[in-house]
């Protein structure tokens, strides 16, 4: 048993509690209007704070990470997106970076097989995290149905394609795929279970795990199925919920009766992560852009990168401390660059 | 510095994306939707089960008939009041909400809904019975 997924887990279950006492007790407004604005409110001001915050922060050193040949002689092949060299590559390099998951995809495993020291390629983290961040994002796309009236035809479109595949079970007794079935929200439950599993039972993941890697795990998991259960399972009056959904948008703030709990649960959950967005590892979301290791060109041979802590140094250099001291150097036998007549010399002609 | 104003232009380039509902809407109040019944549908007070569940399971309740009259050729449906019904969108279902756009389509277009019931019925001949 480890402390610090079940201190997330219990964290969780704890919110989870408090949004359903909160409204079976009538609270339907703290947490259908107040908490949500609040939620926004800080993870817009928490966010801009932050990057903010980042983009006054000094980079002292060009700290580029190289995966690659520098650019170096013609006959040299150049690794240009590994180590960039251009801005243009530079793009290239973090808009692969930040689309793909490059740096994940590059990730090995040693391994001792016969007494042989081998590298092999580690792909899975890297296809987890694909499929957690595209089905995430679509996901949230796909929610804007609920904020917009009527709804953008490129919304429509892309409901359209993630629901192509027409699963339907039908038993008298148990019946799912209606309405019909959004493949990225059941992409999403299985990743972020994948994801949250990979940290709880590989030991040296587990070892490097912290709560605050747990606790959003398990928090987007209790978005994830929540979200599923209320769109398959425990069916909740989803006009109602625009209805709820809409008025915040618009600035008319109205709580319809006969919502489900479950769709105030799932909106506490994504409160809960809205606020807790700026303060925690998720702003990976803004970092990824301002890594230095990423976003600096590797042309550290050909640019200096100045530090832009320097501050005008008072130097002496040589040639003034033998201006100074020549005559005493030149009586303590010291060799000098300029002899004292050729200097006395160059005094007189000026 | 240079990397000041291109971090500043990408937060509110991020901004406008994530604040996207609020100015879509303007501020605009938007009613929810109306559904209007039929005179027959007022008439009979209640559907084949209670308006709760209509309202929120109709299309799992649309899908077992389906399996029902197209894979056991079993058309008759006995609700839990004892009461028959014909199990058929075309000449239950809508016999009654006879008003399309006016009852089912208001609340399908208000939640971004495409049922594809509609790529067959309604615009069809009535099926016979």
């Amino acid at each position: 048993m480890n402390k610090k997924y079940m201190v997330s887990f219990i964290a969780v279950f704890g919110l989870f509690l408090i949004a359903w006492a909160g409204v079976s007790i009538g609270l339907q407004w703290v947490f259908g209007v107040i908490i949500p604005y609040l939620a926004v409110l800080v993870f817009a001001t928490g966010f801009v704070r932050r990057v903010l915050g980042w983009s006054r922060s000094a980079v002292p050193f060009a700290i580029p990470t190289t995966g690659g040949q520098a650019k170096s002689f013609p006959w040299i092949r150049h690794a240009r997106f590994d180590c960039p060299d251009s801005r243009f590559d530079l793009w290239v390099r973090m808009a692969l970076e930040i689309l793909t998951f490059r740096s994940l995809f590059r990730n090995t495993r040693m391994k001792l097989s016969g007494g042989k020291l081998s590298y092999q390629l580690e792909i899975f983290l890297w296809v987890g995290a694909l499929a957690f961040h595209y089905a995430f994002l679509t996901v949230i796309l796909r929610h804007t149905r609920f904020f917009t009236e009527p709804v953008p035809w490129c919304v429509q479109l892309l409901e359209n394609v993630d629901s192509f595949f027409r699963l339907e079970i039908i038993y008298p007794q148990f019946q799912f795929g209606l309405p019909a079935v959004y493949l990225s929200g059941i992409v999403l439950l299985a990743a972020v279970v994948y994801l949250a599993l990979r940290r709880i039972v590989i030991p040296s993941v587990r070892y490097i795990s912290l709560a605050s890697d747990f606790f959003p795990l398990l928090l987007i998991f209790g978005i994830a199925f929540t979200g599923i259960m209320m769109r398959y399972v425990t069916k909740i009056d989803i006009n109602a919920a625009k209805q709820l959904t809409m008025g915040l948008v618009t600035f008319h703030p109205t709580v319809p009766a006969g919502i489900g709990a479950i769709f105030y649960i799932h909106l506490f959950f994504v409160s809960v992560l809205l606020a807790y967005f700026p303060y925690s590892k998720l702003m990976h979301l803004a970092g990824v852009f301002l890594s230095p290791t990423r976003n600096m060109l590797a042309s550290t041979r050909s640019y200096r990168h100045v530090n832009p802590w320097n501050y005008p140094v008072k130097v002496h250099t040589y040639e003034e401390y033998e201006e100074e001291f020549r005559e005493k150097m030149v009586e303590a036998g010291l060799p000098v660059d300029k002899p004292l007549e050729a200097s006395a010399e160059a005094a007189e002609k000026e | 510095m240079n990397d000041k104003k291109l971090i500043v232009t990408g937060l509110v380039i991020f901004l406008i994306i994530v604040l996207f509902p609020f100015w879509y809407n303007r501020g605009r109040a938007v009613p929810p939707p109306e559904v209007k019944l039929t005179e027959q549908a007022k008439a009979a007070k209640e559907c084949v089960l209670s308006k709760d569940y209509m309202r929120s399971e109709h299309m799992q309740l649309l899908d077992l008939w389906r399996e029902s009259v197209v894979r056991e050729a079993d058309r008759i449906y006995t609700n839990p009041k004892g009461k028959q019904f014909v199990m058929s969108l075309s000449n239950t279902c809508l016999d009654c909400h006879s008003n399309k756009a006016d009852f089912c389509d208001k609340c399908h277009n208000y939640a971004s809904v495409r049922p594809y019931c509609w790529d067959c019925h309604i615009d069809n001949p009535k099926e016979n019975s």
